[in-house]
């Protein structure tokens, strides 16, 4: 008899949270056993030193463990961003061109008023410039889709690469010195336009910006009535529209939310944390937060820990490949790792497989016959 | 002055990583599976063939004998080899596991992405090999082998003839899809399972081993793109994120062929020139910035074209109606 017909899959009732975490923790268990013997194959490293050589990357010393936090904030803060979007079915994989339109919005400001006017109006300039560049970055994508349900996914994935244009353009016409083809450091001598640090530390603004906005998402998509319509326009459309729910606009207001957001983001990482613009200061990590965010099934307070595995692999794998003189994208093949198993453990959360017993019974029967 | 027998073979090189991939994505999507990680199957599909190409050049220098049809026939097969895995990977995800494709899609892009500047920054330190760079100058010349009375032919040769063969396998391959698609059983049944795949399941046609199989093959279609870029465009020579976007202009090229092959041909090739008009437009020194703004018109198209077709909103140019959902037979 054929064993694979002799079960079939049925979806099950909703698991209770600490079971479905339990399976999610043996997913990335197991990812992580993987992931080792995979770098064992590569470098030749004893699989403890792998796991060993992974926390060093990211916690061993007072800096790096500064750096791990500083990078988790902005991919929390542009999962974050996303979130509201996802929770409407909208996929916005623009978050790359959101954020760099907010960056380079702040990075004109930098240029162009540092030095001009008191800091403190310079820093509020930018701000408002670089999360309004963020809200028109994303408003594009989400007028055409409110309008005529223009395929987003794409739409906001043109739109990235004609921001990572317009930044190339900007980086020459700023470039300093002339044919370098990078801006440097802007206002180095003077810093204006420069963030404030706090308490002394470079690191801390961007850490307690991103709980702050933690906090504001996860109170905004539970809490308040907009958050509610969120959640009902991703359910069904045709509901919202039943109970008199205006979807365009819920649409085009959420994608302003999660444009602004990004454009934050973009702030940050020229105001506070490089100071200058390149077309990949924003890494990859808008395509990295969607993730991030569906990883959390797109609970804010759950992107706190989903945001720190995905740095702890990143900072790990990149310390492992620097001592052995290996790529940098090592840690792209670890990540890509541990998702494939989470993605694929959340069918087991679902579902379940049930085995035919009756069937087996019969043929345990001829057996014994 | 604008050499346009110049251009025009310069925008079909350019064109035929996107038609590979355009070709591999329509039909996945005609089985409903939107498949986001063509951009990371094209990488995997490129340096499978690097590596494939890499060992057999390095057993080759040992033993001293090459064979060009070897040298052409084990690349392609580690590139469809590599290309098959990646497809496989999806559809457990997404057809057994019923994951979200979305995300499986996008962490295949990052897991195949990582992979081919992965292995193409640290394959020769992973192989001891005694070399500066991956340069498969012999493994490419065999690839972009040319008819040999082209030369001769005027423009006609320059214009129809000047390519290696891959090239026009992706044509070939691209007008058989249109063929078998519109014209054979297989064809209507996989559209079956991309529209309605209950339907499809009553019909007693077998949803899963549909999807499964117009997935990897169009992974490995996909995965052709990546190797013709190596191999022939670039000559043989692997730089980290060179191949670029093209993954992601592959999938909106579908969009704007609508689901269509043949259109498809089309769509790649004026792509292809959009790609490198930037190249054409005249800029004098002093204006070097431009070159940048010139850069983004393939972007801009494609995001008009996307909102005039939905626009139009036609009844035959809409996606698959199950494009982007898993199917459970239990479910309704």
């Amino acid at each position: 008899m054929n064993p694979f017909k002799s079960f079939h899959i049925v979806k099950r009732d909703v698991l209770p949270w600490y079971k479905a975490w339990g399976v999610r923790a043996i997913a990335i268990i197991i990812a992580l056993i993987i992931c080792g013997i995979v770098t064992t194959i590569t470098t030749g490293l004893n699989p403890i030193s792998v796991y060993g050589a992974f926390f060093q990357g990211a916690f061993g010393s007072a800096r790096k463990i500064w750096i791990t936090l500083q990078n988790m904030s902005i991919l929390l803060i542009i999962a974050l961003a996303l979130t509201p979007a996802f929770k409407m079915r909208f996929w916005n994989i623009g978050g790359e061109g959101q954020v760099l339109a907010g960056a380079l919005a702040t990075a004109a400001c930098m240029i162009c008023l540092g030095g001009k006017l008191p800091n403190v109006v310079v820093i509020l300039i930018m701000t408002v410039a670089s999360v309004a560049a963020g809200a028109a970055w994303a408003f594009i994508p989400a007028f055409f889709k409110a309008k005529f349900n223009t395929n987003e996914t794409l739409s906001t994935l043109m739109m990235n690469y004609i921001a990572t244009q317009l930044v190339a353009f900007f980086t020459v016409v700023w470039e300093v010195p002339k044919g370098s083809f990078t801006v440097g450091i802007i206002n180095q001598s003077t810093n204006a336009g420069w963030l404030p640090q706090i308490f002394g530390s470079k690191y801390l603004l961007s850490i307690i910006v991103a709980l702050a906005i933690t906090a504001a998402m996860f109170v905004y998509l539970k809490y308040s009535k907009q958050g509610y319509e969120i959640s009902v326009v991703g359910e069904s459309e045709r509901t919202a529209k039943y109970v008199g729910m205006k979807t365009e606009k819920v649409i085009i207001r959420t994608m302003l939310l999660s444009g602004a957001v990004c454009g934050v983001a973009g702030l940050l990482l020229v105001g506070s944390i490089n100071h200058t613009i390149t077309t990949t200061i924003n890494n990859g990590q808008g395509f990295t937060a969607v993730m991030v965010s569906w990883l959390a099934k797109f609970n804010p307070i759950t992107m706190i820990f989903t945001s720190l595995l995905i740095i702890f692999l990143e900072r790990g794998a990149g310390e492992i490949s620097m001592n052995f003189g290996l790529n940098q994208s090592f840690a792209d093949i670890l990540t890509g790792i541990i998702l494939f198993f989470i993605i694929g453990c959340e069918f087991f959360i679902t579902y379940k497989v049930a085995v035919h017993k009756k069937k087996e019974k019969i043929a345990n029967g001829k057996e014994e016959k | 002055m604008f050499d346009i027998v110049a251009f025009i073979p310069r925008a079909i090189v350019q064109s035929v990583p996107l038609l590979y991939g355009c070709t591999g994505e329509i039909i996945t999507e005609k089985s409903g599976n939107l498949n986001l990680g063509i951009p990371g199957v094209m990488y995997v599909g490129g340096i499978s063939g690097v590596i494939g190409a890499f060992a057999y050049e390095q057993a080759c220098v040992k033993s001293g004998n090459f064979n060009s049809v070897l040298a052409v026939l084990i690349p392609l097969l580690c590139s469809l080899i590599g290309s098959l895995i990646m497809g496989l990977i999806y559809c457990y995800l997404t057809v057994s596991l019923r994951a979200n494709q979305n995300v499986t899609g996008l962490a295949m892009t990052t897991f195949g992405v990582g992979i081919g500047n992965f292995f193409g920054g640290s394959l020769i330190k992973l192989s001891g090999a005694d070399v500066p760079s991956i340069a498969l100058a012999k493994t490419s010349e065999c690839f972009a082998r040319k008819l040999p009375f082209a030369a001769n032919m005027g423009w006609f040769g320059k214009i129809f003839l000047n390519y290696g063969f891959l090239c026009y396998a992706a044509f070939i391959i691209a007008i058989l899809a249109a063929v078998i698609l519109t014209k054979t059983r297989v064809g209507l049944h996989l559209r079956a399972v991309g529209e309605s795949p209950t339907t499809a399941d009553a019909a007693g046609i077998n949803v899963s081993k549909y999807k499964y199989f117009a997935t990897c093959l169009g992974c490995m279609i996909a995965g052709l793109g990546g190797l013709y870029y190596v191999m022939d465009y670039a000559s043989g020579v692997w730089s980290n994120d060179a191949f670029g976007d093209r993954g992601w202009l592959a999938i909106a090229l579908v969009i704007f062929s609508i689901w269509n092959p043949l259109v498809g041909i089309f769509a790649s090739i004026l792509f292809g020139g959009l790609y490198i008009v930037h190249l054409y437009i005249p800029t004098g020194m002093d204006y070097m910035e431009f070159k940048e703004l010139y850069k983004m018109i393939p972007y801009v198209v494609t995001l008009i074209v996307l909102i005039l077709t939905s626009m139009r909103n036609k009844r035959e140019n809409q996606p698959p109606a199950s494009l982007g959902m898993s199917y459970f037979r239990e479910e309704r």
